[in-house]
């Protein structure tokens, strides 16, 4: 090697593309991947035609697939989103990561888009179910792209929750418990099974407010071809925040 | 300027003081031995120099580059190998030291790579995952990734620890190698040590430096090392 310390102040995109490409890859080093993406696919339509019947229905529409899409990713987001920091800490890699010359913020978000990318990936899986419909019958092509661009959402607000429970364990087991526990409250609150708990604490508006708050509530308009504001804002501050609360709970390690 | 300058750096989990004005600095070229008993603050010390920790009071410069004002600068002319030289156990060892430099932003990472594999004879184990590798092979992935990119100032926690006579042999020998373009700090419990690769001694002792002199002079304080650290951490 030369006399010349090559040691450069690296731009900041580099470590950032690096650290994305690393964990994208890294969903695919083990099987957990496959079996991740077989489940999805597996679980999205078979909800979709057994319990949906969207084929009985007889209508060429993708509404009563997406309508079980709050439910898999309550599960499968916290289980790709368990390794994100719970899997440094274990292995000791974190006080690597952070001694190199990354910020946690940077490390942060591209651990997150990859996380977030592989969600993504499992979700295009599924077009061939797109393609059917098309098939099937005359679909109307724009809602079946925001009925995808919202499930993508909402995949992104249950990670933003994974990504917290991840930075607060050194367990991959107890952070997708916990991120799972969390996801599976916030699609119950939008089927109003915490009502009669609420409407004790609170006023009646309020508790309109708090179901407002449930996935399935903010994934609806998507699939009718809505892309709204107020959802839109929703999953993605949702998604924000668990990325930014869980880089604080590792920056204050 | 020396490499390191460390000044009355202090550090507190809770209620236990675990550094206590701790102030130090290595010019390159030299190899400073970090003894103390466990516990005495030395990996404390170590990730407070590195950045990984923020200290509560004082500074540590790194190349010039203070670790807390200026973290990225400081870390991209560090190398640093933690205790048990953790890694991405599922990437393989080519794969892992590719990450790291795509990391720091080397140019032509896979050169680097190369070279960084020949300098610790890991080219036989180059296309392994780190999770199948001897101690031994671990303990140099740890500190391949710690010189990949040349760095001006190394700090390695307990670099040969486990290793056997020969692995310990080798990991000095690399060490020796580059020691004289650097400033190196390196901890250990085996004394002998001392003797084989420091130029210099600081023992910490309950989050104080207790001794900081020439290797010279402190295998002048006797000749049962193990004797000599006992009194000076006592």
């Amino acid at each position: 090697m030369s006399d010349q310390p090559a040691s450069p102040t690296p731009r900041p995109g580099a470590a950032f593309w690096a650290v994305l490409r690393r964990e994208f890859a890294g969903y695919f080093r083990t099987p957990l991947a496959y079996v991740f993406l077989a489940v999805f696919n597996a679980f999205a339509i078979s909800l979709a035609f057994f319990i949906g019947n969207i084929y009985e229905a007889g209508v060429a529409s993708l509404d009563r697939f997406f309508l079980y899409h709050p439910w898999l990713w309550a599960f499968l987001a916290p289980a790709a989103g368990a390794r994100l920091w719970a899997e440094e800490r274990r292995q000791g890699t974190l006080e690597l990561l952070l001694t190199w010359p990354v910020t946690v913020w940077q490390a942060a978000l591209g651990k997150f888009f990859a996380a977030w990318l592989f969600l993504g990936s499992a979700l295009l899986i599924t077009l061939p179910m797109a393609f059917t419909v098309c098939y099937l019958g005359d679909p109307d092509v724009g809602v079946i792209v925001s009925g995808y661009v919202g499930s993508f959402l909402c995949a992104g607000a249950c990670l933003g929750i994974a990504a917290i429970a991840s930075a607060l364990t050194r367990s991959q087991v107890i952070a997708f418990v916990t991120g799972f526990l969390a996801c599976f409250v916030l699609v119950l609150v939008g089927y109003g099974v915490f009502d009669e708990l609420l409407s004790g604490a609170f006023a009646t508006g309020t508790v309109d407010e708090i179901r407002r708050l449930g996935l399935w509530r903010n994934l609806e308009p998507f699939t009718l071809g809505l892309i709204d504001l107020r959802p839109t804002a929703y999953f993605l501050t949702v998604a924000f925040a668990g990325l930014g609360l869980s880089t604080l709970i590792v920056e204050r390690r | 300027m020396a490499l390191i300058e460390v000044s009355q750096l202090q550090k507190s989990y809770g209620a236990i003081r675990a550094v206590k004005n701790v102030s130090f600095s290595v010019d390159r070229g030299e190899v400073v031995g970090f003894l103390g008993p466990n516990g005495a603050g030395k990996s404390t010390t170590m990730k407070l120099l590195t950045g990984y920790l923020r200290p509560d009071a004082g500074t540590a410069v790194v190349a010039g580059f203070d670790v807390v004002e200026n973290p990225v600068a400081a870390k991209a002319h560090l190398g640093y190998s933690p205790e048990g030289a953790p890694a991405y156990g599922e990437m393989t060892v080519r794969e892992f030291l590719r990450f790291a430099a795509e990391l720091r932003g080397l140019a032509d990472p896979a050169q680097r790579v190369a070279d960084t594999l020949k300098l610790c004879r890991l080219e036989e184990v180059a296309g392994q995952s780190v999770d199948t590798l001897s101690k031994g092979y671990r303990m140099r992935v740890g500190f391949a990734q710690a010189v990949i990119h040349d760095p001006a100032v190394l700090i390695l926690d307990e670099p040969t620890d486990g290793l056997d006579p020969n692995q310990k042999f080798e990991v000095r020998r690399i060490l020796k190698d580059m020691a004289a373009r650097k400033a190196v700090i390196v901890s250990t419990h085996i004394l002998e040590e001392i003797d084989e690769l420091c130029t210099r001694v600081i023992v910490i002792a309950q989050g104080e430096v207790r001794c900081d002199e020439s290797k010279e002079r402190f295998l002048q304080r006797g000749t049962d090392l193990n004797q000599v650290f006992r009194k000076l951490t006592a």
